[in-house]
């Protein structure tokens, strides 16, 4: 029996990802991991791409993770996995395995997805194999000391787009990856947060079960680089929510639906102010800024609306 | 029964990857590699193989998705060349630091720049220090030799290394040859089934593959591949003399040919090793002692059997298809090897190196009769004129 997405019977679940793992207190990154296991009931099988999830988890000669998982490199989570997809199915057709109905889980952090790993993601599936590609998006290269990648978002203020006398942060608007991977038209797409935690668990079991390739980019508070305190986490993510910077949402089979839709749009503003990677922006010369996030927030959201037949 | 077939080298290692059978192959088209990829394709279109073919997107992926393969526990084989072996070096590393048996057909190739689809040896010299056994061969039936070996080689359980099988590129990987292919089942028998250890897709019992490692534990990682390294050596003998039986070979870790009585020897590896046989013949005809070594196995470098073999010589030639720039005298990187080699078991005897077809500059028997000509002269004088030659280039 599928167990209930509830508090009362998710709580009598084994932990697959073990408590002890060196995860920063309020990871986002481990919620994510542990709320999206929690969903499935079947086997499953990671590979994991170089990133804090990987490196924090896999200290040796210990391991947190209490289910097979491989790390190979950085940008090739999706390949390896291609891999073990590619060797599981050959081996179950030639009766040298048996059949169990494992679910095959890549994660990435956006580094690892949005940048170095975007060809191997691409080509892994297109190629359609049975496996759920997660993003842990928390907007930079957190291993490494907080660098800008290109799910970085607007204005902020990480190691290599410093918040500077000239350039106050990063200067471009984050690329919209679960749209790229939305065009690869692959049978389920969805972006989702740990706060609104029954729809992640949803969509994690949809992408699992959709038959094909799936993809899921969902947001990962990093509090050292976002910075705002470690218990703050779910509270900022669903900020990000609710100002529609990070819309919940769902592509099956080229059938796009806003999965949730704030009551109240909060402004963008609110959000930023939350974060001390985004407190230069509240400087006078800078505040325009905020505006010109706001007018793109704005932008995307309405597109998305569209896209959703909620126009 | 075997049978023979005219097969180019590809040819001849797209059918030895069809009678291994693998469970799954990564691989990315490059010249001169391609065919191999393209007829062992057909196979699989043709329902003559159950393999996974994986149609990776690139050679960096391909590596990768052959160690996932490889470490869920199935039998992986690849092939490549050139700037698709430079695109999976991380990988590399990395498939051989994970201990994964994966088989490799390499078809060297120059590595760019400029861009070159022909022969030397560029490539295979870069992944020397990457932790895989290498394997050269002297043309297509070698390769296909070699590879089924291989198989055996990579997966011992003392070894658990991957295994790159080299042949030149288009110089054998495109020419036209007969080629002894054993039945499928007896190739089938030798190879065996692969026995996986620790498959990551036993799901009852999981593994972490690739973990950090740091300054406590990395270092005696690294030791235990050099002890993988250190038994591969006798594993292959072993497995060689195994195939030499069944099959009907002589192979060993090199070749002595007409050694016994030499003067002065030169060693080759893969094509060149042919022509210059042909050399040795013609010397010998005008009663020239000449001999030469050909090298089979790169990886482990098996430098006391060689030392040993060309005790007694009073000259060495080394003929280099790659330059390691920066090197002393820039010289080519079996240079190194064998010059260390003699050194360490005291085998002192005027030895030069000749860099010679890079980018697949065609090398004739005579060019190396003059290689020889110039050792006679070493040997007589009992030192060296020049240590380095760059045979054909202009200046
Ligand atoms: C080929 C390669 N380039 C660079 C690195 C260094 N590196 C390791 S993790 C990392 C950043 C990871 O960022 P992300 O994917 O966003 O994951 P996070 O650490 O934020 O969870 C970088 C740049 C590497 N390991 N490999
Ligand atoms: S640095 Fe950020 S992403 Fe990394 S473990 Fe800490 S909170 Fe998580
Ligand atoms: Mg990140």
């Amino acid at each position: 029996m599928v167990t209930k997405l509830t508090p009362k019977e998710l709580a009598k679940k084994e932990e697959r990802l073990a408590p002890g793992h060196r995860l920063c207190a309020g990871c986002g990154a481990a919620i994510v991991v542990r709320q999206m296991l929690a969903a499935i009931d079947e086997p499953v099988v990671l590979a994991n791409a170089t990133g804090c999830l990987e490196v924090a988890t896999t200290i040796y000669p210990y391991s947190s993770w209490r289910v097979p998982w491989i790390h190979n490199a950085f940008e090739n989570a999706a390949s390896t996995m291609s891999g073990v997809e590619a060797a599981y199915r050959s081996m179950v057709r030639q009766g040298k395995l048996e059949e169990k109905d494992v679910k095959f889980i890549a994660y990435g952090g956006d580094g690892g997805t949005y940048d170095i790993g975007i060809q191997a993601l691409s080509g892994a599936v297109e190629r359609g194999h049975q496996f759920l590609y997660v993003c842990y998006d928390n907007g930079a290269y957190m291993n490494t000391g907080i660098q800008r990648s290109s799910a970085t978002p607007f204005g902020a203020h990480t190691t290599t787009s410093p918040a500077g006398k000239v350039i106050p942060g990063k200067q471009q608007f984050r690329k919209d990856l679960t749209k790229v991977m939305a065009a690869h038209d692959i049978p389920y797409v969805a972006q989702a947060a740990p706060s609104k935690w029954r729809d992640l668990m949803q969509k994690t079991r949809k992408a699992v079960n959709c038959g094909g390739p799936a993809f899921m980019n969902v947001l990962a508070s990093c509090n050292r680089g976002w910075r705002h305190e470690t218990d703050e986490t779910i509270e900022v993510t669903q900020l990000a929510v609710d100002s529609c910077f990070w819309p919940l949402y769902e592509v099956e089979n080229g059938e796009w639906s806003l999965t949730y839709k704030p009551r109240k749009k909060v402004p963008v503003k609110k959000w930023l102010e939350r974060q001390g990677r985004f407190s230069h922006l509240f400087r006078d010369e800078n505040r325009h800024m905020i505006d010109e996030m706001q007018e793109e927030v704005d932008r995307r959201w309405e597109k998305l609306l569209e896209r959703c037949g909620e126009g | 029964m075997s049978k023979f077939e005219a097969l180019t080298g590809n040819a001849a290692v797209s059918n030895a990857m069809r009678q291994i059978n693998p469970d799954v192959v990564a691989a990315y088209p490059i010249t001169p590699q391609t065919d191999t990829v393209q007829t062992f394709s057909e196979f699989v279109a043709d329902g003559l193989v159950d393999t996974e073919f994986v149609t990776v997107e690139s050679e960096h992926s391909a590596m990768s998705a052959c160690v996932g393969a490889s470490a869920a526990g199935a039998r992986v084989m690849t092939a490549t060349s050139a700037n698709g072996l430079a695109l999976m070096w991380e990988i590399i590393y990395i498939a051989a630091s994970n201990r994964c048996p994966i088989v490799m057909s390499l078809v060297n190739r120059a590595l760019s720049a400029p861009i070159n689809i022909h022969c030397d040896h560029s490539d295979v010299m870069g992944m020397r220090d990457s932790g895989w056994i290498i394997l050269m061969s002297e043309n297509g039936q070698e390769a296909y030799d070699n590879i089924i070996q291989a198989i055996r080689i990579g997966e011992h359980p003392d070894v658990l290394l991957p295994v790159a099988v080299c042949q030149d590129g288009f110089i054998t990987s495109h020419s036209l040859e007969r080629v002894e292919l054993f039945e499928d089942g007896e190739v089938q028998d030798f190879v065996g089934t692969h026995e996986p250890q620790w498959p990551l897709l036993d799901v009852e019992d999981p593994k972490t593959y690739g973990p950090l490692d740091f300054y406590d534990y990395y270092y005696e990682h690294k030791r235990q591949q050099v002890e993988a390294m250190e038994k591969a050596h006798g594993v292959i003998r072993e497995v060689t003399q195994e195939f030499n039986d069944r099959f009907g070979r002589e192979y060993g870790l090199f070749e002595a040919y007409r050694m016994d009585d030499a003067e002065v020897a030169v060693i080759a590896a893969n094509s060149t090793a042919g022509t210059a046989k042909t050399a040795v013949d013609n010397l010998r005809d005008q009663g020239l002692k000449a001999g030469l070594l050909k090298l089979r196995v790169f990886r482990p470098f098996p430098g006391q059997e060689l030392a040993e073999a060309l005790r007694g010589v009073s000259a060495v030639a080394v003929m280099d298809r790659a330059i390691s720039f920066g090197s002393m005298d820039n010289a080519g990187p079996l240079f190194s090897e064998v010059v260390s080699a003699l050194t360490l078991n005291d085998v002192h005897v005027p030895i030069a190196d000749y860099v010679y077809g890079l980018g697949g500059r065609d090398i004739r028997p005579g060019e190396i009769e003059n290689v020889y000509q110039e050792a006679f002269q070493m040997a007589e004088n009992g030192k060296v004129e020049r240590r380095v030659r760059y045979l054909g280039v202009r200046e």
